[in-house]
């Protein structure tokens, strides 16, 4: 097997606030191969954000990576010095963040910033610089590039900015993209074509894509593979079809289970109860005891360690007591 | 954009109408001006003709149209005490006051911005907190006292620079500039730091606010994310859009500065518009009052018109909007 293009190892976030150390993110691993689709889903706060950020070396204090291994392409990137991580950061790492109207510096052409950063990462003169800019807005679909290149960021709409920072993450063709809720803030119509537009850039140049989102659906279409995150851990981790029709962890379940079907059923909407921990707060042994209607003793005690059931993978006692099944 | 530009202009010629008002009821208000004019033995009669002549005697709108339609031409009568005409007087003083203005409002520039740039990006740094403790006194120490104590110190004490007046000008035309010779340099530099102190510290403390604020939006989390070096995204990206509130501020404030150059120049006795003012208010010489009072408006409205145009130039969200709304 290939190396994977991301690999992160026990991942820990640790953020110093005036009661004490929080940890955001605690022990989280999971690889990203070539050309694959990761979707990392959980609620507000889980983490899944943190974890981008964490990648891509943009953690400010007071947060800091506690421990852990990040390598990219086998290199080790979570503590390479600032300089360092900065040049791999939009050359070989591109990063789409959530909201489009705020992510281009209103004061600067659209042309200006692909520019700028082009000429950051790559060695290339003003002109050839310009050439691939225009190239790269045709290529996310931004039509009359040659024309559009010129134009600030508050005469595009809405998805045509988000196509735009799209451009700026890709420019230096990266082997990993982070999108962190690409289309969150982006109508539904919208939505769907910039989806496509990262599922088809992903394939096109063989990027890793690690996409953030809570949107399942998002999830569904896009991505090779899921992985559950609840209070800064990975509840399950998996094939997106297996974790999609056969969520085995609890919380997991919870979350397909309230994914609202169009059959137009009046039924309640299914939701979890409860809500997640905050992060002074996270219980003893599994942090989804209290809100989980199979806790049992151990729960409440013990935290699970990530257990392999067939291609997923699922931190949960509930499957460690039946090894009989786990030999099948 | 033009359709914008004739639409503020528009706008402040009113204003310019209204202190005009204000400026010429002074004179109805401060008593008679013929008994500021004539001698306590004048008779009745030679007071009449003195009215008559001066054209005291029309009706009050045609005095007003009279005295607007002069002023608008910088004609604003003949001093009580000089006996010469103010817009002579104030030609005189201008470049001692503007000279001083400009050089109080670049050191408050260019001090100001480099102080708040510096504790924004290095907020935790010993330098950082003595420039926002000093602010502070910059802030709430009143001018005069200012200057009082850096005569005390640099004129009386370490004798290093003069305590009063423009040292030596040089005439360039009708202007007189200090800026040529060594002492009239060395006499510009105390009333400019008092001058723009106070202008100083209020722009080093917006450009720290706003480039705090500015460092927290989205734009440059992403100009960092596309691994652009701390250098472009400091001042390329950050210094940019930090600077539109400062142009703002700094424009408008340097009406202010002219305005409020009068106890500057009361303090170093420099021979400039507020020194004129002040020893026209102690003498009720109402035409250099009020001719003062209409110079000050225009150069507030001048620089508000300037500051709006300029705004459109630095944003250009502004100019769509303003396209679209022309």
């Amino acid at each position: 097997m290939t190396e994977p293009v991301l690999s992160v190892r026990n991942l820990q976030v640790e953020f110093a606030s005036r009661r004490g150390t929080l940890r955001a993110i605690d022990g989280v691993s999971f690889d990203i191969a070539k050309g694959e689709v990761l979707g990392v889903v959980g609620e507000s706060g889980a983490g899944k954000s943190v974890t981008g950020l964490a990648v891509i070396g943009l953690i400010d204090p007071p947060g800091r990576i506690a421990g852990g291994e990040i390598r990219l392409a086998g290199q080790r990137i979570d503590n390479l010095p600032a300089e360092e991580i900065r040049r791999i950061r939009g050359k070989r790492i591109g990063m789409i963040f959530q909201d489009p109207l705020t992510s281009l510096n209103p004061l600067y052409r659209v042309g200006d910033q692909i520019i700028e950063t082009i000429k950051t990462h790559l060695n290339l003169s003003e002109t050839a610089a310009r050439r691939r800019a225009i190239d790269l807005l045709a290529e996310v679909g931004i039509p009359a590039p040659e024309k559009r290149i010129d134009g600030y960021p508050h005469e595009f709409s809405g998805g045509m900015r988000q196509r735009v920072v799209i451009a700026l993450a890709i420019c230096a063709e990266p082997e990993l993209i982070i999108a962190d809720e690409p289309t969150t803030a982006l109508d539904v119509s919208v939505q769907a074509q910039i989806i496509s537009l990262i599922k088809r850039l992903g394939r096109d140049h063989g990027t890793a894509v690690m996409l953030v989102t809570h949107d399942m659906g998002v999830i569904a279409e896009t991505s090779d593979r899921v992985a559950v995150m609840y209070a800064g851990r990975v509840a399950e981790i998996g094939p997106v079809q297996d974790v999609v029709r056969n969520p085995l962890h609890p919380y997991a379940k919870g979350l397909m289970g309230a994914i609202p079907t169009l059959a137009g059923d009046d039924k309640r909407l299914v939701q979890i109860p409860g809500s997640m921990p905050r992060l002074s707060a996270i219980p003893r042994g599994c942090s989804f005891n209290p809100r989980c209607a199979f806790a049992f003793d151990r729960c409440r005690v013990e935290r699970p360690e990530p257990l392999s059931r067939g291609t997923q993978s699922v931190a949960c006692h509930l499957y460690d007591t039946v090894p009989a099944e786990s030999a099948a | 954009m033009l359709a914008f530009t004739l639409r503020r202009a528009v706008q402040a010629i009113g204003v310019m109408f209204a202190v005009g008002i204000i400026a010429f009821s002074m004179f109805r208000f401060a008593g008679d001006p013929v008994n500021q004019i004539v001698s306590i033995d004048t008779s009745a009669a030679e007071r009449e003709a003195v009215r008559k002549s001066l054209g005291l005697d029309d009706p009050v709108p045609v005095q007003f149209v009279r005295y607007f339609g002069n002023a608008a031409q910088f004609k604003f009568g003949v001093s009580y005490q000089f006996r010469q005409p103010v817009s002579a007087l104030l030609m005189e003083r201008m470049p001692a006051t503007l000279e001083l203005a400009i050089c109080a409002t670049v050191f408050a520039m260019v001090f100001g911005i480099l102080m708040g740039v510096y504790s924004a990006l290095k907020r935790d740094t010993v330098l950082a907190k003595l420039f926002q403790a000093v602010s502070l006194i910059g802030i709430s120490l009143p001018t005069f006292l200012i200057g009082i104590l850096l005569i005390y110190l640099f004129a009386v004490t370490l004798g290093w620079l003069p305590s009063f007046g423009r040292g030596e000008v040089v005439k360039l035309g009708w202007w007189t500039t200090g800026l040529l010779t060594l002492s009239g340099l060395k006499a510009l530099i105390m009333p400019s730091i008092t001058l723009g102190l106070f202008q100083m510290t209020l722009i080093m403390r917006l450009v720290r606010a706003e480039m705090l604020e500015v460092l927290r939006t989205d734009y440059i989390r992403f100009a960092r994310a596309r691994g652009l070096t701390t250098r472009a995204v400091h001042f390329g990206h950050a210094l940019k859009n930090t600077l539109i509130p400062v142009i703002t501020v700094a424009g408008l404030q340097f009406g202010s500065v002219i305005a409020f150059s009068i106890i500057t120049e009361t303090v170093f006795q420099w021979p400039g518009m507020g020194l004129l003012f002040v020893q026209a208010v102690q003498n009720v010489d109402i035409p250099i009052m009020a001719a003062y009072l209409l110079m000050v408006s225009l150069i507030f409205v001048t620089i508000n018109l300037v500051v709006d145009i300029l705004y459109t130039v630095v944003d250009p969200r502004l100019r769509s909007t303003i396209g679209r709304a022309a």
